[in-house]
């Protein structure tokens, strides 16, 4: 029972960095229709921003996560206008390739920038345990899932309750309707992207200071990862972006813990097929009915 | 018409550099068998994926190869170094072993770093009967072949990824006082999979046991899982054969999940980055084997490390000592030669009797191995603050 309850514990909180970039997939994609592979980038380069925000400012856990945050977001919507809005009237897979191209770019720049190695980051957030009843929570732990819900709660407000918000979920119900009715769209769009962005941003300080351990490439699995927790939760859904990347994360835990840790990357994808072959919509997808 | 006349200048001019080329080889060979200067070939890894092991030994090598010129060389002849740079590939590290034996005549090749670059150039060895000889090369396969067979001209002086393992658990067992170990292994490098078996079956050989065996791939970050699982069984000591990248996390998560018993690694461990990923605190009751360190007081050792200091500014690292060991050893050997020959040379090699080094002293063992001890490290706090010599058994 104690290794079980541990368990649960390592899986939310790294579940909780898998939500937070889960959101970002699934507002782009729910808006433009592209799983933007660059993504799991833009959370690469928010743990480095925290990284030299703290070891060469130094700033401390807010300001450094604030400030990762406000550069991602702007990036975000730099590569947006930059690699993705010219597309905008190309077919898909067009769009879909250069995303992989930006998330290569950004990944290889980086690596030119500061190297292949590994950095560490400096200890934030104290590192103190508590043990209730043999299950242990790291201070840090609890600090993550809490960030995590507090940065989704601020994000389903501004979905549901401003005018952006509202703009953002008519333009990905029907782009062109919601020109007519006034929204620029592109505008919308950017916004989605920076949202985006500085959530994976956050995702990047948080990892840094769990993990303590960065590196260019570092964005690559956790990003196919949270695309996985997306399409579970049902792509386009942001609660189910949530839901998602908790049980990818305790999915991923209770194999390594209870089967074998060789297998913890391949049933995470066995399970991307399972779902897209018995429930494609997901968790909390909209069903869309195709109209003829 | 123009074309063909193209092409036979260019033929002409290909022609022309070829013999030139030729005439020009020729004579450096010719001035290089001079009586007055013994060739000695280095063939690095000087850049690309693992520039810094041969960089490093190199670093060493050459202020040992200095020293013994300045004071006036092996038998009154000057030894003259002649340099590659390998790239980091073992194919490059082929070509340049041909070159320097063939085109330098050199009369023992010392390098590559690496275990792979340097078995690319064990066949050449042999052709040219040149005895080649690493600092580094850890990997049990290198002067033993699949066959059993021990590889007449290769040898090294560091001791084998398997030796390494052996000695951690005859520590475990003998100076920790350890019955249970549990094992986290890296499994996606040999190296790592290696020192695992050859610990296990020492430990248990011994009348340890293991209580549990788990594996990671290298890049992940989070081991939290996989510790918990291990948590769960009772155990003296944890061995983690991997690199610092991992092993570094992996100490950390551990001591946060309360796993507060001993950790045991190897060589891999060997880097400043481990305390940082780690954090300081967490990095308490850590011992892991090296090839040397700087906190013996040997008076070898504390000589050669004030030497470097003097000459670098900076501290040495393993393979500094082990490229210093290295120029020694094959300036010993050339010494006691009977003449100078790659076979004469090769014999004294294979004769060595205590030979005094900074990364320990050692006789030649009949496999062409070292026998000699392992240096283990304790580290608390983040700090190394002893150093035990675990001779071979």
């Amino acid at each position: 029972m104690r290794m079980f309850l541990q368990q649960v514990v390592n899986g939310l909180s790294v579940g909780s960095i898998y939500a937070l970039i889960a959101l970002g997939y699934t507002m782009v994609y729910g808006i433009i229709k592209l799983i933007n592979f660059a993504h799991g980038d833009v959370y690469m380069l928010g743990a480095y921003i925290g990284y030299f925000a703290t070891v060469y400012l130094p700033l401390s856990f807010f300001p450094a996560l604030l400030l990762s945050m406000v550069s991602c977001a702007l990036l975000g919507a730099i590569i947006e206008r930059v690699a993705y809005r010219p597309l905008r009237q190309s077919p898909k897979i067009a769009v879909l390739i250069t995303a992989i191209g930006v998330s290569l770019l950004l990944e290889y720049t980086m690596m030119y920038f500061v190297g292949a190695g590994v950095r560490s980051y400096k200890a934030l957030l104290p590192t103190d345990t508590y043990n209730v009843g043999g299950v242990i929570f790291g201070f840090q732990q609890i600090a993550i899932i809490i960030t995590a819900i507090a940065l989704m709660a601020v994000l389903q407000f501004i979905v549901l309750k401003t005018k952006m918000g509202k703009a953002m979920r008519a333009v990905s119900i029907d782009a062109d309707a919601a020109q007519l009715m006034g929204i620029s769209v592109d505008r919308t769009i950017s916004f989605a992207f920076m949202l985006g962005s500085a959530l994976a941003g956050a995702a990047g300080v948080l990892v840094g200071i769990y993990y303590s351990s960065i590196n260019p490439l570092m964005g690559t699995m956790p990003g196919l990862k949270a695309f996985i927790a997306a399409v579970f939760g049902g792509i386009g859904s942001i609660p189910g972006a949530m839901v998602g990347g908790l049980a990818i994360g305790i999915l991923e835990t209770f194999v390594a813990g209870y089967g074998s840790s060789m297998y913890r990357d391949a049933a995470v994808f066995f399970f991307l097929i399972v779902i897209l072959l018995a429930m494609p919509g997901g968790l909390m997808g909209m069903k869309r009915t195709e109209k003829v | 018409m123009k074309k063909n006349l193209l092409a036979f200048l260019i033929a002409l001019l290909l022609v022309a550099g070829c013999t030139g080329n030729n005439s020009g080889g020729g004579g450096g060979g010719n001035s290089g068998g001079g009586e007055d200067k013994i060739k000695v070939g280095i063939n690095f890894e000087l850049s690309g994926e693992v520039a810094t092991y041969g960089s490093d030994t190199e670093t060493g090598l050459m202020m040992a190869i200095d020293k013994v010129n300045a004071a006036g060389g092996v038998n009154g002849k000057q030894i003259e170094i002649v340099r590659y740079d390998n790239k980091s590939e073992p194919s490059e590290a082929t070509i340049l072993a041909t070159r320097m034996m063939e085109q330098d005549k050199v009369i023992a090749a010392l390098g590559p770093a690496t275990s792979g670059a340097f078995k690319a150039t064990i066949p050449e060895a042999d052709k040219y009967k040149v005895p080649v000889v690493s600092a580094s090369a850890t990997n049990d396969a290198v002067t033993v072949d699949s066959s059993g067979n021990v590889t007449e001209y290769a040898f090294r002086i560091c001791f084998t990824d398997s030796f390494q393992g052996v000695t951690m658990a005859n520590f475990a067992l003998n100076n920790l006082e350890a019955s249970t170990a549990a094992i986290f292994k890296d499994s996606s490098n040999d190296y790592a999979m290696g020192l695992a078996q050859s610990f296990r079956s020492t430990f248990e050989a011994k009348g340890g046991s293991i209580s549990a065996e788990e594996a990671y791939v290298s890049g992940e970050t989070d081991f939290r899982a996989v510790l918990t699982k291990i948590q769960d069984s009772a155990f003296d000591v944890l061995f983690v054969p991997g690199y610092y990248q991992e092993a570094g996390l992996i100490i950390g998560q551990a001591r946060e999940l309360g796993i507060n018993a001993a950790i045991l690694g190897a060589d891999g461990f060997d880097s400043p980055t481990l305390v940082e990923l780690a954090g300081e605190e967490a990095v308490s009751d850590v011992y892991f084997s090296n090839h040397y360190s700087a906190l013996d007081n040997d008076p070898t050792v504390a000589s050669f490390i004030s030497d470097y200091e003097a000459a670098k500014g900076s501290k040495p690292n393993a393979f500094n000592a082990l490229g210093y060991d290295l120029a020694n050893f094959i300036v010993d050997c050339i010494s006691r030669a009977s003449e100078l020959t790659g076979e004469a040379v090769k014999d004294a090699i294979a004769a060595t009797q205590s030979f005094v080094g900074v990364t320990g002293s050692f006789s030649m063992g009949a496999d062409h191995n070292p026998v000699k001890a392992v240096v283990v490290i304790e580290m608390q706090n983040g700090q190394q603050v002893s150093a035990t010599r675990v001779a071979a058994e």
